[in-house]
C-alpha cells in the first residue's frame, strides 16, 4: 500500500448534492484564467481537433492550388520556387500539424471517458503537450508566411538543406520548429502511456482495453522511442547550417546518408502511428453499427503492436535507391512485405464483423467501412513498393504519391471524419445532420478516389513526383486534369463537413446520452460530459459495459451506477498496469498557468535560436525557469509535500 | 532506326533493355496481385455491407437487435494463409530479381561516370587509354546489345539516374560512387529523368540515352573525341570569341580557350537533340532564346540571362552551331 493512501474511498451512488460537489471541484474558472490554464483533458482535446482541422484546411488549400498548376502541361501559375515552398510546406502541415496531433485530440478528449478515469494522468502535462504544438505550429508558418518555409519536401533530404544551396531562413525555421514540435510530441506520449497503465477504471483489465486505447498507445510508445532520432537529426542539421559542423557535408567527412538513417528511422514508425489509433477508431466504432461485437479482438490489439513492432524495421524502404547493399536492403524488403500480414488481421477482422452484423447505414458506418477498401488500396500499392527491384521503378514517381494520400487520407482522414460524426454528439450533446452527412461521404469518396485512383497510372506511366510543372511528352496530360477535378470535388466535401458541424451546433438535434446505443463507457456520462466525466468511478467487467445484459454474458455486470465517489478535491483513482485493480487515489492537478508560460517560454527560447537573439533567448529561458518552479513547487493538494500533523 | 521517343517514354510497364526486363514480369506480377486484392476485397465488402443489412434503416438505431454472432476468427485464420501465399512468391521472386539486377557486368563494354548537378548530367566516357576519354552532357550513347556500367556520382545535392526503359532508379550522392547498368537490347531513343528532388528546376532535368549499333556508336564516339572545328565565316569567328569570354567562364569547348567545367561541355553541342537537359529541342530558335533568357525558361537555373545584342546573338548561334 502506497503512503500516499490515507483514506479509503467511499462507495455510493451519484446525486444531486454529488454532482453539485463535483462540479465545483472539476470546472475550469470562467474567464482568462479558465482559458489559459485549464487542464480539462476535454477542452484540450477540442483545442486539438479545431487547431488540427484549420490546419488541414489550411494544407488542402495549398493542395488545390498546386492541383491548379498541374491541371495542365507547363502552366505558369507558380514560379518553381513558389511550388516547391507549397508542396513542402502541404507535407510538413498535414503530416505534422494534422494527421498526427487530429488523433493526439481524439485521444485527449475520449481517453478518460473510454477509460472510465476523470482526466489524464498528467493534465497540466497535456496543456503543455497542446500549447507547445501550437506555439510550434505558428512558428513553422511563420516561416511559410514570411517566405522562409520549408523547400526541400517534409523529408528534407541534405544536401540540398545544407547552407550551401540553401541560404534563406527556410530551413532554420523548419529544423527548429519541428525540435519544438517534438516536444509536444515527447510530452504527449509519456502522458498517454501512464494514462493507459494509470488510470484505467477497476476491472478493465488489459484485455478489456478500447483498440482504439491499444491503438493511440502504441503509437505513442513508438513516438517515444524515434522521436528523438528525428529531432537529433534536425538539431545536427541546424548545426551545420549555423555553425559548420559538417555532420552531413561530405566535403569536409561528413556522410549525406546519416540524414537519410535518422530522418526514415522516425519517419516510417510515424507513418504507423498517424494510422494505428485512426486504426482503433475503426475497429472501436464499427461493432456499433454491426451490431455486434468486434470480431477477433485479441488478434486486432495483437496485430496493432505487432505492426508497430515490424514497423520498426521497414524504414530502409524509403532509400532502396541509394545505392545500400542488395543483402541488406532484402531483410527490409521482407519486413516491409511482411508488415502486411498484420494489417490484414484487421481488415478481416472489420469485414468478418460486417458480414456477421446487422449493418445499419448510418454516417459514421459509411466513412469507417469505406476506410476497409481504402486502407486494402492503400496496402497494396505498398505491398508493391516493398520490393527493392520493382521500387527502383515506382519510387518517386506518382505512384508514390497515390500511395501515401491512399494511406494518409484513406485510413487518417476517413477515419477521423468518421469520428466526427460519431463523437460530434458526445462532445456537444447534438447530433450532426444525417442527410448533409450522407451527402458529405459521397462527395468526399467519390471527389478522393477520382483524384488518387488514376493517380496510380499516372506513376506507372513515369511521372515524376515533386517537379513543379511537366511536359507534354509523357502521355500525363488529361491524368492530371481528372486528378484536379477530383481534388477540387474532395475538398468540397471538406467543405461539408464545415457546414454541417456549423449548422448542427446551432440546430441540431439532441443527442442523449448515448444516441448509437453503443458499448463503452464514454456513453454513460451525459453529452457532453460535466467536467468531472463520471459522477461515480465504474468498475467493468468486460470489453462492452453497455451491452452486457443484451449480449446475454454469464455472470457479473459492470458497475456503472455504483462505484467511488472521490470527492475529497479533484480526485480519480489509480489501478494497476495490467489487471487494473485500485492501488491509489489520484490527485489531479487544479487549472495552472505554469504549461501555458512554460510553452511560451520554451517558444521565445527557439525564437531566439533562430534569429541568433541572445536577449531573447536568455528572455525565453527565464520564463521557462519560472514556470517550471511554479509547476514544481511541491503542493499540499497533491500528496507532494506531507501535512504537518501526517 | 526509329529515333522517335515512345508514346509514354518514362512509363514502366514496358522495357527495351535487360535490367528493365527482369524487373518487369515481377512488377507485372505484384501489379496483377495488387489489382487482384482489392478486387476480391472490394467484392467480399459489398456482399458483407448488403447482405444482413438493416431493413428497418429509418428507425432509431437502438431497435436494431444485437446479435452476439459466431466467433467468426475462421476469416482471419483463412484470410492470413491465402494472404501470405502471393507475399511468400513476392519475397522469394523479389531475392531472385535483385540478385540477377543488382551487381554491374563484370566485363562491360564500356564505362561512364555520369554525375547529377543542378539541373543538368554530365557525362564522362572512360577509358584505360587518356586519350580515349570525353566529356559531353545530357546525352547518352551507348551500342545496342552491350553492358555498360555507368558509375554515378554526386555533383552537389542528391539526384537519381533512371531511364525506365533501360534501368530502374540510383541516386548520386556526394561523397559516394554509386554504380548502375543498362544494356539496350534495341536500338532506340530512351528518355531519363532526374528522381530526386534536388531544387528549382528538378522537373527540367531530362537525360537522353541513344542506343544505336556499334559502327554508328563508334562513328559518334569518333566524332566527340575531336575537339571543336575552327569558324570559317567572319559571324563564326565573332562568335567563337564571344562565346570564349562570355560562356567560357562556366562552360568548356575543347580546343578553345573555354575551358570551364562547371557547365556542360558545349564542344559538340550541336550534336545533341535537346538544350537544357532535355527542355528544348535542339534548333535554332531554341538555342537563341534559351541562350538569351534562361531564365524565362527554366526559373533558377544557374545559366544566368545574357543580354546579348541581336549581332551578338547571331553571332553567338552561327559558331554554335557548328559545334557538331
Amino acid at each position: 500500500m502506497m503512503p500516499e493512501v490515507t483514506t479509503t474511498p467511499r462507495v455510493g451512488i451519484s446525486g444531486v448534492e454529488h454532482e453539485a460537489k463535483l462540479e465545483r471541484l472539476w470546472e475550469s474558472e470562467p474567464g482568462l484564467k479558465g482559458f489559459l490554464g485549464t487542464v480539462d483533458h476535454k477542452k484540450i482535446g477540442i483545442r486539438y481537433i479545431v487547431t488540427a482541422f484549420v490546419f488541414l484546411a489550411l494544407g488542402g488549400v495549398e493542395a488545390l492550388v498546386m492541383r491548379m498548376q498541374l491541371a495542365g502541361p507547363n502552366l505558369s501559375l507558380l514560379t518553381p520556387r513558389e511550388y516547391n515552398q507549397l508542396f513542402s510546406t502541404h507535407g510538413m502541415t498535414m503530416i505534422f500539424l494534422y494527421a498526427s496531433p487530429i488523433l493526439s485530440g481524439f485521444s485527449n478528449y475520449l481517453w478518460p471517458l473510454l477509460l472510465g478515469s476523470r482526466d489524464m494522468a498528467f493534465p497540466r502535462l497535456n496543456a503543455l503537450s497542446y500549447w507547445i504544438y501550437l506555439a510550434a505550429g505558428i512558428f513553422l508558418y511563420s516561416g511559410f508566411l514570411t517566405g522562409n518555409g520549408p523547400n526541400d519536401g517534409w523529408f528534407n533530404y541534405v544536401p540540398y538543406a545544407e547552407r550551401d544551396y540553401n541560404p534563406g531562413l527556410n530551413q532554420d525555421f523548419y529544423a527548429l520548429g519541428m525540435i519544438l514540435l517534438g516536444i509536444s510530441t515527447t510530452v504527449g506520449a509519456a502522458n498517454f502511456i501512464v494514462t493507459a497503465f494509470r488510470t484505467r477504471a477497476p476491472g478493465m483489465s488489459i484485455n478489456r482495453m478500447p483498440i482504439m486505447v491499444w491503438g493511440t498507445l502504441t503509437a505513442n510508445v513508438a513516438n517515444l522511442i524515434v522521436v528523438p532520432a528525428v529531432s537529433l537529426a534536425f538539431f545536427l542539421l541546424w548545426m551545420d547550417r549555423n555553425f559548420g559542423t559538417h555532420f552531413y557535408q561530405p566535403s569536409n567527412g561528413g556522410q549525406v546518408l546519416l540524414w537519410q538513417h535518422l530522418f526514415w528511422i522516425y519517419g516510417h514508425p510515424w507513418v504507423y502511428a498517424i494510422v494505428l489509433p485512426a486504426m482503433g477508431m475503426v475497429s472501436d466504432a464499427l461493432p456499433v453499427f454491426c451490431r455486434r461485437p468486434l470480431v477477433g479482438y485479441a488478434l486486432v490489439a495483437f496485430a496493432t503492436v505487432s505492426t508497430m513492432i515490424l514497423g520498426f524495421g521497414v524504414w530502409v524502404h524509403h532509400m532502396f535507391a541509394t545505392g545500400l547493399p542488395g543483402l541488406g536492403m532484402s531483410f527490409f524488403s521482407g519486413a516491409s512485405l511482411l508488415i502486411i500480414l498484420p494489417s490484414a488481421i484487421s481488415v478481416f477482422a472489420w469485414i468478418a464483423t460486417i458480414w456477421h452484423g446487422r449493418p445499419v447505414y448510418r454516417t459514421p458506418f459509411l466513412f469507417f467501412s469505406s476506410v476497409i477498401l481504402l486502407f486494402v488500396i492503400g496496402g497494396v500499392s505498398g505491398f508493391m513498393t516493398a520490393s527493392v527491384p520493382v521500387d527502383w521503378q515506382l519510387t518517386d514517381t506518382y505512384f508514390v504519391v497515390a500511395h501515401i494520400h491512399y494511406v494518409l487520407i484513406g485510413i487518417n482522414v476517413f477515419s477521423v471524419v468518421g469520428g466526427v460524426y460519431f463523437w460530434f454528439p458526445k462532445m456537444t450533446g447534438r447530433m450532426l445532420d444525417e442527410p448533409l452527412g450522407k451527402l458529405n461521404f459521397w462527395t468526399m469518396f467519390i471527389g478522393f478516389n477520382l483524384a488518387f485512383l488514376p493517380m496510380h497510372v499516372t506513376g506507372l506511366l513515369g511521372m515524376p513526383r515533386r517537379v513543379y510543372t511537366y511536359g507534354a511528352y509523357g502521355g500525363w496530360d488529361t491524368l492530371n486534369l481528372i486528378t484536379s477535378i477530383g481534388s477540387f470535388l474532395f475538398a468540397l466535401g471538406v467543405l461539408l463537413l464545415l457546414v454541417n458541424v456549423l449548422k448542427s451546433l446551432k440546430s441540431g438535434g439532441p443527442a442523449g446520452a448515448n444516441p448509437w446505443d453503443a458499448y463503452s463507457l464514454e456513453w454513460s456520462v451525459p453529452s457532453p460530459p460535466p467536467p468531472y466525466n463520471f459522477a461515480v468511478i465504474p468498475t467493468v467487467v468486460s470489453r462492452y459495459p453497455l451491452w452486457e445484459d443484451r449480449l446475454g454474458e454469464e455472470g457479473l455486470r459492470s458497475s456503472i451506477e455504483r462505484g467511488m465517489l472521490l470527492t475529497q478535491g479533484k480526485q480519480t483513482i489509480g489501478t494497476s498496469g495490467v489487471d487494473a485493480s485500485p492501488d491509489i487515489v489520484l490527485q489531479m492537478a487544479e487549472d495552472s498557468y505554469a504549461p501555458v508560460s512554460l510553452a511560451a517560454g520554451t517558444s521565445l527560447l527557439f525564437v531566439g535560436l533562430l534569429l541568433k537573439s541572445i536577449p531573447i533567448g536568455a528572455l525565453g529561458v527565464a520564463i521557462a525557469t519560472l514556470a517550471l518552479i511554479a509547476w514544481m513547487w511541491p503542493s499540499f493538494e497533491l500528496r507532494e509535500r506531507e501535512p504537518e500533523h501526517g | 532506326m526509329s529515333m522517335g521517343l515512345a508514346a509514354y517514354p518514362l512509363s514502366y510497364l514496358e522495357a527495351s533493355g535487360t535490367r528493365a526486363d527482369h524487373i518487369l514480369p515481377l512488377t507485372r506480377y505484384m501489379l496483377g496481385v495488387a489489382i487482384l486484392v482489392c478486387l476480391v476485397i472490394g467484392v467480399l465488402l459489398w456482399i458483407a455491407v448488403r447482405r444482413n443489412r438493416s431493413a428497418i434503416s429509418s428507425l432509431a438505431i437502438r431497435e436494431v437487435p444485437l446479435v452476439r454472432g459466431p466467433d467468426a476468427v475462421r476469416w482471419i485464420s483463412v484470410g492470413l494463409t491465402v494472404s501470405a501465399v502471393p507475399i511468400v512468391i513476392a519475397l522469394i521472386w523479389t531475392l531472385t530479381a535483385l540478385a540477377s539486377t543488382s551487381g554491374p557486368p563484370a566485363h562491360p563494354a564500356l564505362t561512364l561516370d555520369v554525375t547529377g548537378h543542378q539541373w543538368w548530367w554530365e557525362v564522362r566516357y572512360d577509358s584505360t587509354d587518356p586519350s580515349q576519354v570525353f566529356l559531353t552532357a545530357n546525352e547518352i550513347h551507348i551500342p545496342v546489345g552491350e553492358p555498360v556500367l555507368v558509375r554515378l556520382h554526386g555533383g552537389d545535392v542528391i539526384h537519381s539516374f533512371w531511364v525506365p526503359k533501360l534501368t530502374g532508379k540510383t541516386d548520386t550522392i556526394p561523397g559516394q560512387v554509386n554504380f548502375s547498368w543498362i544494356r539496350a537490347d534495341r536500338p532506340g531513343l530512351y528518355r531519363g529523368q532526374c528522381t530526386e528532388y534536388c531544387g528549382y528546376q528538378h522537373a527540367h532535368m531530362s537525360i537522353e540515352v541513344v542506343a544505336e549499333p556499334r559502327a554508328a556508336f563508334e562513328h559518334w564516339r569518333i566524332a566527340q573525341l575531336a575537339p571543336a572545328p575552327a569558324p570559317i565565316t567572319a559571324e563564326q569567328t565573332r562568335g567563337e570569341e564571344l562565346v570564349q569570354y562570355r560562356c567560357g567562364s562556366c562552360h568548356q569547348v575543347r580546343g578553345t580557350l573555354a575551358g570551364a567545367l562547371s557547365a556542360p561541355d558545349l564542344t559538340h553541342v550541336a550534336s545533341r537533340r535537346t538544350l537544357a537537359a532535355g527542355t528544348l529541342l535542339n534548333n535554332p530558335g531554341n538555342l537563341s532564346g534559351w541562350i538569351e533568357n534562361p531564365q524565362s525558361i527554366k526559373p533558377g537555373a544557374l545559366m544566368p540571362d545574357q543580354y546579348l545584342s541581336a549581332q551578338e546573338l547571331a553571332d553567338a548561334r552561327a559558331y554554335l552551331e557548328t559545334l557538331r
